[in-house]
């Protein structure tokens, strides 16, 4: 295994994310702070409690997801897309490394991005609400798979985009409503039965709320089905960057 | 002795249905200088991104060193350096990040004192906590060299390196080449700068229309393909070619004092001798001559015109 492109290919992109501190980290977390006054004041002013738990600490995990998801896509999509814009991809083509060691340096960091993100909301959260965590470790393999999926998902929709448009296409009109609609800031018994069966064929809802068991204990879905989900999509994933490097999908001619 | 490069049979067509690469055979010997000529649109960069494994072949199969490019990519790429034609570079990154990150890519350990030496020998030491964006065109190009010399590859592959650099950084360039050779490394230049090549190359190969129309060693391909000139300055202008020298097809300057006789140095008899009796005989007196041998420009406009 060449660890050194590993380690290169990490390094190189994390340096981009301390190099546009502000744009990476600063402005999510000021945006999830809104997202905290606005949802957490305004309706939990109304909304008492969730499952037992206060309208504002139920929405943290959610918050935290929703971030995690789009930011993962984000990093990872551009991250993979600016050397293909700019031609400077050449280099990793012709390096001695195999798709999984790119995917790896690639992936890898823009998940360390989000892990970095997801915890930084969580402890701004702390701030704003009491907040516990039951099940502390697999609320870190929930975070740390689920970052690690959805930049997967980014390194492919930035290898399939040609334009920027298309890299902002996917995020935007599937990523975020999925998000908004998986039980972000509600759960799935507040919607009418109809709706709730709806909701249910919707991926995102079986993450946020194995992240939300993991802190509270209360889920829409089986744990179970929460892990499955993961692990389904981590492997589709997978399959797919491991099809994209074996043809040369939008990279090699 | 194995040649460090073999092209075997390859072809490549396009997604568009363009024929790039028609069955190209090419060695490439250890050590040397290769120089690969062509017109624009020749194949001569889908051959080397082939080589490098940017591009998929068709068909045939590429060894580096004895390495398939595909099967056995790990081993033969990193061999292999690369200096793309087109200026791409990491445009928000300084110059030693983008040239570690290099030899990082290519299985390295970190090895700053190399880095410094490369920046150094192509003049980029002071600017190596720049941005790239911030660099001249020149320095750009002579960043993708160092990024390509990081990982201390045993082929560097030059696909135009001194397009749009000016007089002293070419001539900075070359030194650098000059020297790479100088310590085993074998070099695969492509350059639209044909004087470059002849100064340069060992060897030198024309690619036209996705084929090899020749591989011949430099000098022997300047003497077996070169024209020589006879200009005679004449003592007397004339007004036409006497009709007596017909048979040697000279060409008369414009402002006819001057009679150019082209004669090939392939030839058993150069006519030269016949040339200045038939002249004398004629009653045309010349002050001064001159010969010029063809370029290796002249030659490769004659060949690539040939295959038209």
């Amino acid at each position: 295994m060449n660890l050194h492109a590993v380690r290169a290919i990490y390094l190189f992109e994390m340096a981009r994310t301390w190099r546009t501190l502000v744009q990476s980290i600063v402005s999510p977390v000021i945006s999830t702070s809104l997202y905290f006054v606005v949802f957490g004041s305004a309706i939990g002013s109304r909304i008492t409690s969730v499952g037992g738990v206060s309208y504002g600490a139920f929405i943290v995990p959610g918050l935290i997801m929703l971030m995690i998801l789009t930011q993962s896509v984000s990093n990872a999509s551009f991250g993979i897309y600016f050397p293909k814009f700019t031609g400077t991809i050449y280099e990793v083509l012709s390096a001695p490394v195999s798709y999984f060691e790119v995917v790896l340096g690639y992936v890898g960091a823009a998940a360390t991005k989000s892990i970095i993100l997801g915890l930084i909301i969580l402890a701004t959260a702390t701030l704003f609400v009491p907040m516990r965590i039951v099940h502390p470790g697999w609320m870190v393999l929930f975070l740390v798979f689920t970052a690690l999926t959805f930049s997967l998902l980014g390194f492919i929709i930035g290898i399939w985009a040609d334009t920027f448009e298309k890299l902002e296409l996917v995020p935007m009109l599937i990523i975020t409503p999925l998000t908004f609609l998986g039980g972000s800031f509600y759960s799935l018994d507040m919607l009418p039965p109809f709706w709730q069966k709806v909701t249910l064929a919707n991926p995102v809802v079986y993450l946020i709320s194995g992240f939300r068991w993991s802190f509270y204990g209360i889920a829409d879905v089986s744990v179970g089905a929460s892990l499955a989900a993961v692990v389904v999509f981590l492997a589709i994933g997978l399959a797919i960057v491991s099809w994209i490097f074996r043809t040369g999908y939008r990279l090699k001619a | 002795m194995q040649p460090i490069i073999s092209v075997q049979n390859v072809t490549k067509t396009y997604a568009s249905g363009f024929q790039a690469l028609k069955r190209v055979n090419l060695d490439i010997r250890r050590g040397e200088i290769f120089a690969l000529l062509g017109p624009n649109g020749a194949g001569k960069t889908t051959l080397i991104n082939i080589i490098c494994g940017i591009v998929n072949p068709g068909t045939g199969r590429v060894l580096a060193d004895g390495h398939d490019v595909v099967t056995d990519y790990r081993k033969a790429r990193a061999k292999i350096g690369l200096v793309p034609q087109e200026l791409t570079t990491d445009a928000f990154e300084t110059v030693w990040a983008t040239a570690s990150l290099s030899r990082g890519l290519f299985g390295k350990p970190a090895n700053p004192a190399h880095i410094e030496k490369v920046l150094r020998d192509l003049a980029l030491w002071n600017k190596k906590d720049n941005k790239i964006i911030t660099l001249s065109g020149g320095m750009k190009r002579r960043v993708l060299i160092a990024k390509a010399l990081a990982h201390e590859p045993e082929i560097l592959f030059l696909d135009e390196p001194t397009a749009g650099v000016d007089v002293e950084l070419r001539r900075d360039t070359w030194a650098v080449v000059r020297a790479l050779r100088e310590s085993g490394v074998t070099i695969i230049l492509t350059t639209h700068y044909i004087e470059e090549a002849e100064d340069m190359a060992d060897r030198v190969g024309v690619i036209n229309k996705g084929e090899i129309v020749l591989v011949e060693e430099k000098n022997e391909l300047m003497r077996k393909l070169g024209q020589k000139q006879l200009t005679l300055q004449l003592y007397e202008g004339l007004e036409r070619v006497p009709e007596a020298l017909a048979a040697y097809e000279l060409e008369l300057a414009s402002d006819g004092s001057e009679l150019i006789y082209n004669y090939d140095t392939r030839g058993e008899r150069t006519g030269i001798t016949g040339l200045l009796k038939d002249l004398q005989a004629a009653g045309i007196a010349f002050n001064d001559l001159r010969t010029k041998q063809s370029t290796l420009e002249e030659i490769f406009v004659s060949l690539v015109k040939e295959k038209r």
